[in-house]
């Protein structure tokens, strides 16, 4: 049986933040804060009334120890009545895809009618930790029962302790960080710097086009800084409208100096940022007054080893998506495959080869993707879907497929359709 | 005090019942939505302490109020009104102060849970009390606010604060009729405990229980070393007074009797006891109760409670309910509009400019006024992180389309403003009302460009919004009374105190100011000083003069209401001849905000006249006419066309144009308004000396026909 079981799922809207590089624009800004953003002018853009929101679900992958539940502070803006529950979800770089697969299976079940998801991340704000054993000590500090008990526990402190912790870029079950992991992907797939490069480039390009005809601005609100005298952020600042092969060429190799090829030019960047999408049931929609971009027809998750390749299980969860969809693969009139690495984009586009699907680049990625418009990771599956809807609305394409990888071996694919 | 008028009770207000030795009396005026002390509830008051006194089940009293959220808002303002003469508000004090005594002395100890307003006689009565238990909700508030009526706590207020809390503090709520959030009452000492709201019956319960088993609270005295180096000991209370005295000397001008005789009873009492302090006060509010001063003040207060219940049109219907609010322009008057509606009304503010660096700077202008009340710590800061959510903006109208009601403060130009409407009317619910926010243009020209002219309507905010008290709601000729009725609920929401005017060139605030603006301009040319025409003003009790107002106002803004003014109203309304003004805009002095006006500014401050300025208006100060007669030229001609304006229906009466004038801009209270003033020189006089200045200066000062006519028939505004 074809699509999701129940009711059909509308993709009303989506917005976004600008996406800015870590330590630039949105530097300063809370993660909590993009969130709740993104999603008021959601409100603002569609003119929905908060109380018509049955849920609230986000997606964040380095959630803040101060804010852990970052979805119940965007459903207590003002905006919305305190009622409104909320969660958040952790599908590391799938997260955001996840939030709106989520909300998309309670309005199918008739659990809800309409759905916030969506995704935030700030790499400008991770947290930093103590060390193990100072941790301990204040732990063991906080329940001294006198002055001196808790200065003995005190005067164990010794300046190593000190040293804070940054949270872990590796992947705990095999100790390699993603780079290494794109790198090792790029070896075993032959995928060459060039190829890679000319991904990244292509990459820039596109993305500066829809920046440029308004296509990718579309999407974006425009964030008013709260400091005086700074000028307000329009669009992505990673986009990169003057680079060239040669340039790229000349960058080192960051995880593999002697025989790599993952450089930072071919990866996604760090980033700041968040998106909001408005899911409904096709009733509601309709009853609320509103035209649906598109609807969501399947989604599907699947993870690999994460000692093979950590990034191709999109192979797995691609086809899966299809078959859910009842569909195949050349039915699809647009694919949004996220961009970790041009090495991992490659070798996902390898593996769908190989199944016999013919890679038609016309129509993947037509604006660009996550090298060019940055990586924001909870806030990149809300995004892409926004991306193709909006995208398939103009080109009034039929179908379209997402496909995001991510860390732990993981990744989720999904199938939107128009009519 | 507080007022409410007192029909027929039946039911008693005071009720208690006995439990395990402990009284628990309730005090629940009936018929009435707070509580007010009459003569009635103080004699119920005195039957209940004397049967508690007899009843020896009784060990201790707690003492709560019936009321949801409040405790007791003062004593019955009726009774106080009715008083005739200096001994009869002398007797009334000291019945008062009797009657708290007995409760003071009671010999059986008294507790009392206080949650809501505990205001004027309601604080004292608590103060008079063995023990205080406050609750933290916000509206629970404690304070003496008898001098903003011209008159002082008299129910001993003066003499248990300062020595519950030390002369300063004391002198520092008492002197200002200032009120207190619970916290603070708790920090300063005025209660002795703070609880949740919940729990606030069991812990004054329990406290009374204690206070029965013989149990005493032992209080600091607050402030430590310092607060005993200057209240802890006679020499020290001399500076304290002194510097008192000073302070409100400089801030009342002298025309304020009720501070400086609160002051006097403070320090009587602390100097000669108790009881000495107790005669004083007496004797003093007996004078105060009957001074021109405090009946000026207790007309005021009455004229703005009436004004927070009048619908601003007859038969209005209900209005619309403004949940969220849409600005278009963010400049300065927008933001200022946007910040007070989110600080105030807290709704939802959705700012629109044509350019999004002026829609950040709007934000930022508006988010201003909820950093300062984060900073004075009238909200916390996750009340600040809700109220901040509220403002957004943007360069399309995306948003209006929820908003119940949009105000429009772009450049002031009928053109601009139309093409505004034009275009939000596109996105607009068919119920929204859109406001004008203007100083000089018809509201019914503006409405011309409307499909819907029924839903537009006029508003006119003064500057800074935040500060500025006042709202002129102005009807167009076809709005509806809902448009009325709405406009007015949501100024009233964001705190102002609004008066409903004729949409006529000027409206009533500038229009009386004109006359008086102009003659600044005849003034200097006939050789007035600035500092001299500026000083006459204050002396009259101008809280500013007109010449520092015009700097305030931006002389831009003055020329351009001025101009206006002069083609409506050229046959009386005469600006001084020459370039005038002018003159400075065109140097670039545009007044207090370009740092130069005809004074100069210096961070954010008055520093005094530029000389240059003379120079520059082509005039030379040589002393010009007497002191008595600029006064009278400022002021009379002000009264004159405040009659004519009345008489031409553009307030709806003279209540309405004197709140106007004192809230628009600082019209002196204890006058009473243009219009009580008046009255109170005489129509027949007002017409001699305007007759006789017409007679020198010409038109600009031609009798008014609505003051011949009174003086004719020696009738009066008020009658």
């Amino acid at each position: 049986m074809p699509g999701l079981n129940g009711r059909r799922v509308a993709v009303v809207a989506g917005v976004r933040t600008p996406f800015s590089k870590a330590g630039t624009s949105l530097k300063d800004v809370r993660a909590v804060d993009l969130a709740r953003y993104a999603t008021r002018e959601l409100l603002e853009r569609t003119n929905l009334d908060g109380k018509e929101v049955d849920d609230v679900i986000f997606g964040q992958v380095v959630a803040s120890p101060l804010v852990p539940n970052v979805a119940r502070e965007v459903s207590l803006l003002p905006q919305f009545p305190k009622e409104i529950p909320a969660y958040s979800l952790n599908r590391a770089c799938a997260s955001g895809g996840q939030a709106v697969a989520d909300a998309a299976d309670a309005i199918a079940l008739g659990n809800a009618n309409v759905v916030l998801a969506g995704g935030v991340e700030s790499l400008s704000d991770i947290p930093i930790l103590a060390s193990r054993r100072l941790a301990d000590i204040l732990f063991e500090a906080s329940k001294a029962r006198s002055l001196g008990a808790r200065l003995r526990t005190f005067a164990k402190v010794r300046p190593r302790d000190l040293v804070p912790v940054s949270p872990a870029v590796a992947e705990p079950s095999t100790g390699q960080t993603m780079g290494q992991s794109a790198e090792k992907m790029a070896k075993e797939n032959h995928i060459s710097r060039e190829e890679q490069d000319r991904w990244a480039l292509r990459s820039h390009k596109l993305a500066a086009q829809g920046t440029a005809d308004g296509r990718l601005t579309a999407e974006i609100v425009p964030w008013l800084s709260p400091k005086p005298g700074e000028p307000v952020l329009k669009q992505d600042n990673g986009i990169r409208t003057d680079t060239s092969l040669e340039q790229m060429a000349k960058l080192k190799p960051v995880f593999d100096r002697r025989y790599g090829s993952v450089t930072a030019a071919n990866s996604s960047p760090l980033t700041d940022g968040a998106s909001a999408v408005l899911l409904m049931s096709d009733e509601a929609a309709r009853a609320l007054g509103y035209t649906p971009l598109a609807y969501l027809r399947s989604h599907a998750v699947a993870a690999v080893d994460p000692g093979w390749q950590l990034l191709q299980a999109p192979v797995w969860a691609v086809p899966k998506a299809l078959e859910h969809a009842g569909l195949q693969w050349k039915d699809l009139g647009l694919i949004e495959i996220h961009e970790a690495f041009a090495s991992q984009v490659l070798s996902n586009l390898q593996g769908f080869a190989a199944k016999g699907w013919e890679i038609n680049q016309d129509i993947i990625n037509v604006m660009g993707g996550s090298i060019a418009i940055g990586h924001p990771f909870g806030a990149t599956g809300g995004r892409i879907v926004t991306t193709l809807a909006n995208e398939m609305q103009r080109r009034d394409v039929q179908f379209g497929l997402i496909s995001i990888c991510a860390q732990g071996g993981m990744a989720i694919a999904m199938v939107l359709e128009r009519r | 005090m507080a007022t409410l008028a007192s029909p027929a009770r039946t039911a008693p207000a005071v009720t208690w019942d006995v439990e395990d030795g402990i009284a628990t009396v309730v005090l629940d005026v009936q018929g009435q939505p707070v509580n007010v002390i009459s003569r009635a509830v103080k004699d119920e008051f005195l039957a209940c302490f004397a049967a508690l006194a007899d009843d020896t089940r009784v060990r201790a009293v707690a003492f709560l109020s019936g009321k949801a959220d409040n405790f007791i808002a003062g004593a019955d303002i009726e009774e106080f009104v009715k008083l005739s003469s200096a001994a009869e508000a002398e007797r009334l004090a000291a019945d008062g102060q009797d009657m708290l005594n007995r409760i003071a002395r009671f010999p059986k100890p008294v507790a009392v849970g206080i949650n809501g307003a505990c205001l004027g006689g309601g604080l004292e009565f608590a103060l008079a009390c063995h023990y205080r238990v406050a609750s933290d909700h916000p509206k629970t508030q404690l304070g003496l606010p008898e001098v903003q009526l011209g008159i002082l706590p008299a129910a001993g207020g003066c003499q248990r604060l300062p020595r519950l809390i030390g002369a300063r503090a004391a002198l520092d709520i008492i002197l200002a009729g200032k009120s207190e959030r619970a916290a603070k009452a708790f920090r300063l000492g005025i209660v002795d405990e703070l609880v949740p709201q919940a729990i606030l019956a069991d812990i004054t319960l329990a406290a009374a229980r204690r206070l029965a088993g013989g149990w005493r609270p032992k209080r600091k005295r607050p402030g430590g070393f310092v607060g005993f180096l200057l209240d802890g000991n006679p020499l020290g209370r001399r500076i304290v007074f002194r510097s008192a005295r000073k302070q409100v000397l400089e801030r009342t001008g002298g025309h304020y009797p009720a501070p400086l005789a609160a002051l006097d009873a403070v320090e009587h009492g602390l100097r000669h006891g108790i009881a000495e302090g107790l005669k004083r006060e007496a004797q003093l509010f007996g004078q105060l109760a009957v001074t021109d001063v405090s009946r000026k003040l207790v007309q005021i207060f009455f004229a703005t409670n009436q004004l927070k219940k009048d619908p601003g049109v007859a038969n209005a219907p209900p209005p619309t309910r403004v949940a969220r609010l849409g600005i278009i322009g963010s400049g300065f008057m927008g933001s200022g509009i946007a910040g007070t509606a989110v600080a105030q009304a807290e709704v939802d503010v959705r700012m629109k400019d044509a350019d999004l660096a002026r829609v950040a700077q709007g934000i930022l202008a508006a988010r201003a006024i909820l950093d300062d009340r984060l900073k004075r710590r009238r909200i916390t800061k996750y009340e600040y992180a809700r109220l901040i959510a509220l403002l957004s903006g943007g360069d399309s109208y995306a948003g209006f389309g929820r908003a119940e009601l949009t105000i429009e403060a772009v450049f002031e130009e009928l053109s601009v403003k139309q093409q505004v409407l034009r275009e939000v009317e596109e996105v607009l619910d068919a119920n929204a009302v859109f406001a004008s926010n203007t100083s000089t243009i018809p509201i019914t020209r503006i409405a011309e460009a409307a499909r819907a002219p029924e839903r537009v309507i006029g508003t006119h905010f003064f500057s800074p919004v935040a500060k500025m008290p006042l709202l002129e709601v102005i009807p167009g000729a076809r709005t509806s009374p809902q448009t009325v009725s709405t406009a007015v609920a949501f100024g009233r929401r964001m705190g102002k105190t609004v008066i409903v005017v004729q949409d006529s060139p000027g409206f009533w605030v500038n229009r009386i100011l004109a006359p008086y603006a102009n003659e600044v301009g005849h003034l200097l040319a006939e050789g007035a000083s600035i500092e001299d025409i500026d000083g006459m003003a204050v002396r009259f009790g101008f809280p500013v003069g007109p010449v520092t107002l015009l700097d305030e106002v931006g002389l831009d803004v003055a020329i351009k209401v001025a101009g206006v003014m002069q083609e409506a109203y050229g046959d009386h309304i005469v600006p001084a001849p020459g370039a005038g003004i002018a003159a400075l805009v065109k140097a670039g002095r545009l007044g207090r905000k370009s740092g130069r006006g005809f004074y100069i500014y210096k961070g954010g401050k008055k520093r005094g006249v530029d000389e240059s300025v003379y120079g520059l208006l082509g005039v030379h100060p040589n002393g010009g006419p007497r002191p008595a007669e600029i006064l009278q030229r400022l002021v009379l001609g002000m009264v004159n066309e405040a009659a004519r304006a009345l008489g031409e229906g553009v307030v709806r009466n003279p209540r309405d144009g004197d709140i106007g004038a004192i809230f628009g801009f600082g019209f002196p209270p204890f006058r009473g308004g243009p219009l009580r003033y008046a009255d109170d020189l005489g129509a027949d006089r007002v017409l001699t000396d305007l007759e006789r200045l017409a007679e020198r200066f010409g038109a600009r000062f031609a009798p008014s026909e609505v003051l011949q006519e009174h003086a004719r028939s020696g009738t009066k505004f008020y009658s």
